[in-house]
């Protein structure tokens, strides 16, 4: 839709024709960088206004989470945990499951909560469900600290595989946006969506291996099993963090990375592909 | 060509309305959209037998049409037109919130839109933080902000309450600090869309005088979207009506204000039900006709601040001997009610049983009483003097222009629910101190 013909540094001429895609989308991305930042500045100061206990819920909720979780899969149900504290072995797996459900619920319904910006003013759209995804990963850090405590308490030091966690983060975080790029852009033509999220990300917590190790799934379906793109980083979050004896499951970390990569180039391009309408439907 | 800020071809803007998009939902469904699917897929076996393509199809609404025009560097355009006319979709498309279904626009500049003042301002966050989150959604990079910090801050008049969350400003504090930001924005192109709605008398007048600065000083191009016609006539150099998605007029401010204001004729200023059983109104009475006219209908066809004119209603009683009167109340744009009047001096049939028959009601509105803007009349048809029996919230609709040109430099709007040329006198008393 946008080309630029450079004339004079100040002078250059925008040229917007009907059909046509967006060549120069990349430069509009860097154009508008300092929105990205704004919208995420704008979220984090905005998030805890007028609470109480302001960043302490970001504790709270994951920290309760994990003591049900103990106490009904740990102590209760009895569960292996292979050989490491109960709670580490929950909160290892509550900090990448967490961020992940924070991000594509804030994503999702990123577009729509702006729709005041999205309907009045240009920028590439793709800006505001990225930024939310970037707030999420404020409470991500705030957890990781709290599991660096909760490790310290239970003993547990982990070892060089600890540096692996990056790769695991950017599989979660590639998760995040590609599943929420498809959800924010559909939400936006069908509010349907919307009772979509909080399903999957209600079920998902009990689908993926948070509150167990994805050990006790039966050998024959654990590939099949880790086509849930958050099998892959929650155990290889565990192996990182946890360490000991267990071993990373190479064929379910492929399966599960191929997926977040068909799930993230299709929801780019389909993003792409619905943008320019949503001023006119949101 | 350098010369030219804007240069638009043959633009054309298409909307499909689904059933939902023109109702209230304003969103749609998936089982809508696996409806609709079905739909097109009929429509197109069916059109594949017989209907030439380019035909309009049902639901499709064409917001702009054929529309082309351009724009020479520096030149402030006013654009006017009803509402509906294409004018907030042209803007649209010009400011790249949404695509065009057909043709070309070329743009050399920063565009800057003031579609809306305030929009992503957030209302936890404070006066100043306001100020780097709006400036970054209207495109300026944080150091130009920083620059223009105190500039923003001083127009705004908001010094002391930078440090406050603007959920806490009053609405005109508010308003203030988001025009100062958009207007600070300093783009090649200003698009500004009826930013003299908002604000108080002299704030109006301090965004107006930014407006001619940007144009006259700096030789930026702006356009200027406003029914304020003596705002459209003081500020812009050439106008531009628009009329049902299309270019009706492109010329000299005075020359199109005047065609415009003469055609303009609001279509609800006249209402006539024929069918008695739809006709608004009860069991007890059923509304005809209802009219606003100039009173000298020769002499002129639309009403200016000078204008006398009459409002009607023909009204049919269904109720033998009932004592009917009416009361019709005057509400201004801003929703407050100018005046209530109901007929009371009328000594023939206040009180009085009247019979079952047709009857009509006029009253008379002296010229230079009204202040310009649009007015809506609510009709309200008592019984006994005391008891309203219906009500019709809208009955009726219209505008007042100001057209004469005023002896000042200043063209916002003139403040007041009401505007009578009420008569001063000047006398000099004393002459001096002589130093």
């Amino acid at each position: 839709m946008v080309e630029v013909k450079p004339d004079t540094a100040e002078d250059r001429e925008l040229v917007i024709e009907a059909g046509n895609s967006e060549r120069l989308y990349l430069r509009d991305l860097w154009q508008y960088r300092e929105l990205f930042y704004f919208l995420a500045w704008r979220d984090i100061l905005v998030r805890y206004k007028q609470t109480a206990l302001g960043v302490a819920w970001s504790l709270l909720r994951p920290f309760l989470t994990m003591l049900v979780f103990t106490v009904i899969f740990g102590k209760l149900a009895k569960l292996p945990s292979g050989g490491a504290p109960y709670p580490v072995l929950v909160f290892a797996a509550m900090l990448p499951w967490q961020f992940f459900a924070n991000a594509l619920t804030e994503c999702s319904n990123s577009l729509v909560t702006n729709a005041n910006l999205v309907s009045k003013i240009y920028f590439p759209r793709v800006i505001v469900p990225a930024s939310a995804v970037v707030v999420s990963l404020m409470d991500f850090m705030i957890n990781a600290l709290m599991l660096v405590g909760l490790m310290a308490w239970y003993r547990v030091a982990p070892d060089w595989r600890v540096v692996t966690l990056p790769i695991f983060t950017l599989i979660a975080f590639a998760a995040a946006i590609g599943a929420g790029l498809w959800l924010a852009a559909l939400n936006v033509r069908y509010r349907d969506f919307r009772y979509v999220v909080p399903f999957i990300v209600q079920l998902g917590l009990y689908v993926s291996p948070v509150g167990f190790t994805s050990a006790i799934v039966p050998d024959q379906w654990r590939l099949l099993y880790s086509l849930n793109p958050m099998v892959a980083v929650i155990d290889g979050f565990r192996w990182a963090i946890i360490g000991g004896d267990s071993t990373l499951f190479w064929p379910g970390l492929l399966a599960s990375s191929g997926v977040v990569l068909v799930m993230l180039i299709s929801s780019i391009w389909y993003f792409r592909r619905v943008e320019r309408t949503f001023a006119d439907v949101i | 060509m350098s010369d030219t800020a804007v240069r638009v071809d043959d633009l054309g803007k298409r909307y499909i309305l689904g059933p939902n998009q023109q109702g209230s939902a304003g969103y749609r469904t998936l089982r809508d959209e696996i409806a609709d699917a079905m739909m097109s897929v009929r429509r197109r076996l069916v059109s594949r037998l017989g209907k030439r393509p380019g035909e309009a199809a049902s639901g499709e609404f064409w917001a702009l049409t054929g529309v082309s025009f351009s724009i020479r560097k520096g030149e402030v355009v006013g654009i006017v037109g009803r509402n509906g006319a294409g004018k907030s979709t042209l803007l649209k498309l010009l400011s790249r919130i949404t695509q065009p279904t057909r043709g070309r626009i070329a743009i050399r500049g920063r565009v800057g839109s003031l579609l809306e003042v305030g929009t992503g301002f957030h209302p936890e966050l404070t006066g100043r933080e306001n100020i780097y989150l709006n400036g970054a959604i209207l495109g300026m990079l944080h150091a130009e902000i920083k620059r223009q910090f105190d500039a923003i801050v001083a127009f705004a008049q908001v010094e002391r309450f930078l440090d406050t969350p603007v959920k806490r400003y009053s609405s005109g504090m508010y308003v203030r600090l988001a025009f100062a930001v958009a207007a600070h924005l300093n783009p090649e192109i200003l698009i500004v869309d009826e930013v003299l709605a908002v604000g108080d008398a002299a704030f109006q007048k301090r965004c107006l005088g930014k407006m001619r600065d940007v144009s006259a000083h700096d030789g930026r191009t702006v356009l200027f979207v406003s029914h304020n016609m003596t705002a459209v006539q003081g500020l812009c150099q050439r106008v531009l009506w628009l009329n049902d998605g299309s270019i009706r007029r492109d010329g000299t401010p005075k020359q199109v204000v005047a065609d415009y204001l003469s055609h303009d004729v609001a279509t609800s200023r006249e209402r006539v039900w024929r069918d008695m059983n739809t006709a608004p109104g009860n069991e007890k009475v059923r509304i005809h006709r209802a009219y606003v006219r100039p009173s000298d209908r020769d002499r002129e066809d639309r009403i200016t601040l000078e204008t006398p004119f009459t409002v009607g209603f023909e009204f049919q009683n269904l109720i033998p001997g009932a004592r009917l009167n009416l009361s019709a109340v005057l509400y201004n744009q801003e929703g407050i009610v100018v005046l209530n009047t109901v007929a009371t001096r009328e000594a023939k049939w206040l009180g009085r049983p009247s019979p079952v028959g047709r009857f009509r009601s006029e009253f008379y509105v002296p010229g230079n009483l009204l202040n310009d803007g649009t007015y809506r009349i609510e009709l309200h048809v008592v019984e006994d003097l005391n008891k309203s029996i219906f009500r019709e919230d809208d009955i009726l609709s219209f505008d007042v222009y100001e057209v004469a040109e005023r002896p000042s430099q200043w063209y916002g709007k003139w403040a007041g629910a009401v505007r009578p040329d009420l008569e001063w006198r000047t006398d000099l008393l004393e002459l001096g101190p002589t130093s």
